[in-house]
């Protein structure tokens, strides 16, 4: 073992990220006053594409530079850390907005005064009726409008640019200056006299071609802020740093990146230019970093020019550059959708490469020892675990995942790489693809992959229930299907749910359509289409088509809600009859209010999904291959087609909220299920009865699923434990699971068990030769392991 | 044929190498004080009621064809006398505050449930564990299974307090791949008094497992009170060292009083004796580590 992997932060980055966890985020206007400025100089004198670049120039040409203490790696989006902007021409926070963000406790966004009066003065009115939310929200058909705001699907693009993408290894073997010779022949090439496109063609190269000064410009002022440092610095040690710093922004990302240092470097300036340019679902990705970085570590390390330590310094001062990049807030109240302050940028770590040989680098082992040395928000990250993967790496993994910070989640290449060429990717793309954002895989550097937004399914089978109108709200969300008290099948009832699901897929993809064209039209990105193949080639936007592969989802929430609701129907109402359709309707309505025995009835005696039990498995198995018949391969509008995707991220929690009691014996407005797990406590028969449920999904007919699952600290003690953490994965990734993630349980969370009981159903407590569930446990009992759960924290 | 079984746990991690699915026989010779599977001490089914998940319906109450049970501000109550066990309350009963501990399997049905794990189990180098109770006290089963799983290529484990008879213990032993042997008090009066059998039983069947090819570790509840004095710590590691072959290893698993909460749901009473048992500190655990480890005998600390 290297010294070093005992040694922790230095006091470098001890600073550094102290700095970066303290920073309270906030709001800057900087971004937004550059924008509009410019706008109302210039909006009519070009041409959309080459007015979205030259508005990045003025932006890369205006902003502050910062260049704080210590740092190695240099570049904010904002002024300062943790100051984000706004993008008034996606979604323009009003007064009120801002004010909200400036006070409310969670995710809170501070502004001042003084600058909340000048974006009244100077921002708002030039944006009015400008927005892209504004041109959605003018276009949508009233029935969509109610299913949207009664909680049926959210809409990802009302106030985000479409994003959830990833880089590949070009952008380390090539500069800007490069990108630019190659558009400056494919200008050449264009050809007026046969191809009606060649003239959108030329705004879009144009634009592309201003988009590479932008950012060299961008970094320039970097060097030369760095030099100006470097005379003023007394510290010489420092100075030399910051001559060093000054050095690589003088190099990248004009050219390639020559060494490990300037490869990092090279990416932050590519990732601060995409978000600066837009503010794109999910932020940006590097992508498989290790291996990118992993021919610059080796030859240097040979070379003796660099040492593991600076290796690993350099990468904590990424990590914290990422952490400083805060997500921009939502508007209004619609930030309760789902406030957080993560920009979901994933690091995927380990996994295969293109020519299907294991990924695993020494930089691999270095960026797992810093996810969990400095246990920060931002970046995410996630071990790839292909049958190749060598058992040291998943189990130095399954050390970061025992210590509890939630990171890294685990996914199975093996299972994505078929469903990426299940979709038409070639093997190769498919191989250099993996996960960005939160589960959704794609074809890094060659793919738009857009995630429209998340469908409600239990919700469908409420308003199934009341044959097509919302029960919260009063309101027809549906079609009539049937007043369920007539159904004399739980086949008909089915059949009634597959109506209206069909019917709200309809819906959500009309729209998401004509969204898809509001942004190819309004809002294109030429700077991140620098580095999608084949955007220069095609001389098309990244959301123009221009990119390989051009995918859409839907991401279907509440798998194990919709399951179980349907089993206890189908067992209760139907099959043993111990219910009636009217006791069951009047139960759901009322929240089971003095119907505890029924729900209790419910909750202990119906097959729920995740105990590898097959009546509830077969369920869950139909419903997932409706959606996947109800979704895929309905048309986009970039000549390719929708997919099912089976991620939640935290709207399972919105969802639930919007809702009623459920058949299963949820109450009402408590979270669904989230991605493909189990509902919250119905999986009773361990881990291994859940993967193997999960496992009868055929997964590579989706974009992802998801699958979290709650462990104690005690299942985690010794290392033997840890060997059989990995076994659990090879396994479920044997049955041809996609993706796993194990939240370790906090102090907080078995106080939350106490209170309720019912959805902490499947909390295990390990001792030798002892079986039972932290719920069965006495009071005593549970403040015992809540105790040893809190010395185990600290 | 079949077998009564109290408990089936999968993901088991400490019964034995690999992830396990424990099956929990009924019924047990020995009833140790800090016994924390005290429910499956009687080999016949009982009834269970854990009275903070009773929502007071009365259910039970009502479909009770004996009549046996009373709700109480204390919950419900149940007349020993009038009741035979049949299950119908706990049946009926919407929150499983009333259970039913011991469910009759067949052989077949039981190698299902294990099947069910092949892929953990061998991904893991991982099995099955029979343990209890005593999986001893239903031997016909045991042997079946242990036969069956054998042919299966499935890993067998058998956690027991070896308080059997030799031709028993003969017969299982080439059908067994491991054997967790419970050894708890050295003096047989001691352990008459803690676990309410005498010992040298068990004493000769770890001689005899220790003669033949039986892989065996030994595992020892260490209590204050009870067992963890330096006399009794020496005596066991003493007669370890004398063995024909010594055990893999002897894993010392501190006291603990997790099975509290299960007396309550039998109605019973955890430690009626009032001993004080206690778990043994830091330092105590380390000079009974040296204590063993000095007679070459490997030791481990579980839990």
């Amino acid at each position: 073992m290297h010294t070093s992997e005992m040694a922790g932060m230095n006091e470098r980055i001890s600073r550094l990220r102290k700095q970066t966890f303290e920073t309270q985020p906030s709001l800057s206007i900087e971004r937004a006053l550059i924008e509009t400025r410019f706008y109302k100089e210039n909006e009519g004198k070009y041409p959309i594409p080459v007015l979205r670049a030259l508005n990045f120039l003025e932006i890369c040409k205006q902003k502050t530079i910062y260049i704080g203490d210590d740092e190695l790696i240099v570049g904010e989006r904002g002024p300062a850390p943790k100051a984000v902007p706004t993008f008034p021409e996606l979604t323009c926070h009003s007064v009120e907005d801002l004010q909200i963000l400036n006070s409310r406790e969670l995710q809170r966004y501070t502004i001042s005064q003084e600058d909340i009066d000048t974006y009244a003065r100077e921002v708002i009115p030039y944006w009015k009726g400008r927005t892209q939310r504004e041109r959605i929200f003018n276009h949508v058909p009233e029935e969509w409008r109610k299913a949207y705001e009664n909680g049926m699907f959210t809409e990802f693009m009302e106030q985000r640019a479409p994003g959830h993408t990833s880089l590949d290894k070009k952008v380390y073997q090539y500069g800007l200056l490069d990108l630019k010779e190659r558009i400056a022949g494919e200008l050449k090439r264009l050809d007026f006299q046969n191809d009606p496109e060649a003239t959108d063609r030329q705004e879009e190269l144009t634009a592309m071609s201003i988009s590479c000064d932008a950012a060299i410009i961008f970094a320039e002022r970097h060097a030369d802020l760095a030099e100006q440092m470097a005379t003023e610095e007394k510290n010489p040690q420092r100075a030399a740093e910051l001559r060093k710093i000054a050095e690589v922004c003088r190099w990248v990302p004009a050219h390639a990146p020559r060494t490990y240092w300037e490869a990092i470097q090279m990416y932050w300036f590519v990732h601060l230019g995409t978000i600066t340019e837009l503010n794109g679902w999910d932020a940006m990705n590097p992508g498989h970093f290790d291996q990118h970085l992993a021919p610059f570590y080796e030859k240097e390390v040979a070379e003796g020019s660099l040492t593991r330590d600076e290796a690993k310094e350099l990468m904590s001062c990424f990590f914290v550059k990422v952490n400083n990049h805060t997500a921009p807030p939502k508007v209004g109240i619609t930030a309760k959708e789902s406030g957080t302050y993560n920009d979901f940028t994933n690091l995927n770590i380990g996994g295969i490469r293109a020519d299907g040989r294991d990924g695993v680098s020494e930089v691999s082992y270095i960026m797992l020892e810093v996810v969990e040395e400095l246990h920060i928000l931002q970046p995410g990250s996630s071990i790839h675990i292909s049958a190749r993967t060598p058992d040291r790496f998943l189990k130095a993994g399954c050390n970061v995942i025992r210590k509890g910070h939630g990171y890294p989640s685990v996914f199975n290449p093996d299972v994505y790489v078929q469903e990426l060429v299940r979709q038409g990717k070639t093997l190769e793309d498919a191989r250099e693809g993996g996960c960005s954002g939160c589960i959704e895989v794609g074809a890094f550097g060659k793919e738009a992959y857009v995630l429209t937004g998340y469908l409600n399914v239990p919700k469908i089978l409420e308003v199934t229930l009341h044959n097509g109108v919302d029960p919260v709200s009063g309101e027809k969300l549906g079609i009539e299907t049937g007043d369920p008290t007539s159904f004399r099948s739980y086949d008909e009832l089915y059949a009634a749910f597959l109506l209206q699901l069909n019917y709200f897929v309809d819906m959500k993809v009309r729209v998401s359509n004509y969204i898809d064209r509001m942004f190819a039209k309004y809002a294109p990105a030429p700077f991140l289409s620098l580095f999608i193949d084949d955007c220069i080639a095609k001389g098309k936007d990244y959301y123009n088509a221009g990119a390989r592969y051009n995918t859409t989802y839907i991401q279907c929430t509440g798998l194990g809600t919709i399951t179980d609701s349907l089993s206890s129907i189908k067992k209760h109402i139907f099959e043993d009859k111990r219910f009636s359709m009217q006791e069951m309707l009047y139960a759901i309505d009322s929240n089971f209010e003095d119907m505890e025995p029924m729900r209790q009835t419910i909750l202990n005696r119906t097959p729920f999904f995740g105990n590898n039990d097959p009546y509830a498995d077969e369920i869950a198995v139909q419903v997932y291959n409706d959606l996947y018949d109800a979704i895929e391969g309905r048309p986009n509008t970039k000549g390719e087609c929708f997919h099912l995707n089976m991620l939640s991220t935290t709207c399972h929690v919105y969802f639930g909220k919007v809702m009623n009691a459920t058949p299963n014996g949820r109450m009402a407005h408590r979270a669904i299920s989230d991605g493909t797990s189990p509902s919250h406590g119905a999986d009773r028969n361990g881990p291994s009865a859940v993967i193997q449920s999960l496992g009868k999904l055929d997964q590579a007919k989706s974009g992802g699923t998801l699958l979290n699952q709650r462990f104690l600290p005690s299942l985690l003690k010794k290392e033997e434990d840890i060997n059989k953490l990995a076994s659990l994965i090879r396994s479920y990734f044997a049955l041809g699971g996609h993706h796993i993630q194990f939240n370790i349980v906090d102090t907080k969370t078995l106080l939350d068990a106490q209170k309720r009981p019912e959805e902490y159903r499947d909390l295990l407590v390990r001792v030798a030769g002892y079986s039972d569930y932290f719920n069965d446990m006495n009071a005593d009992l549970q403040a015992d392991v809540i105790m040893r759960t809190e010395q185990e924290e600290l | 044929m079949t077998a009564t079984i109290f408990d089936i746990k999968r993901y088991a991690i400490n019964d034995g190498p690999g992830i396990r699915i424990t099956l929990f026989f009924k019924g047990c010779p020995l009833s140790c004080l800090w016994c924390h599977n005290p429910e499956g001490i009687s080999p016949r089914k009982e009834k269970l009621y854990t009275r903070k998940k009773c929502l007071g319906c009365q259910l039970c109450v009502e479909k009770c064809p004996e009549n046996a049970l009373t709700f109480t501000s204390e919950g419900i109550l149940t007349d020993p006398a009038k009741c035979t066990v049949c299950g119908i309350c706990a049946d009926h009963c919407p929150s499983l505050a009333m259970q039913l501990s011991g469910e009759e399997y067949t052989i077949d049905r039981l190698m299902q449930e294990i099947e069910k794990e092949t892929l953990v189990m061998d991904r893991s180098e991982g099995g099955v564990t029979f343990s209890g109770g005593e999986p001893f006290m239903q031997p016909k089963a045991l042997l079946e299974l242990l036969r069956r799983c054998g042919k299966r290529g499935i890993h067998r484990t058998i956690d027991t307090t070896l308080f059997v008879k030799p031709d028993i213990l003969q017969e299982a032993i080439p059908e067994t791949d491991l054997f967790l042997v419970d050894l708890k008090q050295m003096d047989s009066s001691k352990h008459q008094y803690f676990c309410g059998t005498s010992n040298e039983r068990i004493l000769q069947n770890i001689r005899l497992l220790a003669s033949s090819k039986a892989k065996y570790i030994i595992r020892i509840p260490l209590i204050e009170g009870v067992n963890a004095d330096k006399e009794n710590i020496e005596e066991t590691a003493a007669f370890l060292a004398t063995l024909n072959r010594k055990p893999q290893y002897v894993d010392l698993l501190p006291y603990h009083d997790i099975g509290r909460s299960k007396h309550d749901k039998r109605g019973s009473t955890y430690n009626p004796t009032n001993i004080n048992m206690q778990a043994p500190s830091e330092e105590k655990l380390a000079r009974c580590r040296e204590l063993f480890e000095k007679h070459g005998i490997a030791v481990h600390i579980g839990g």
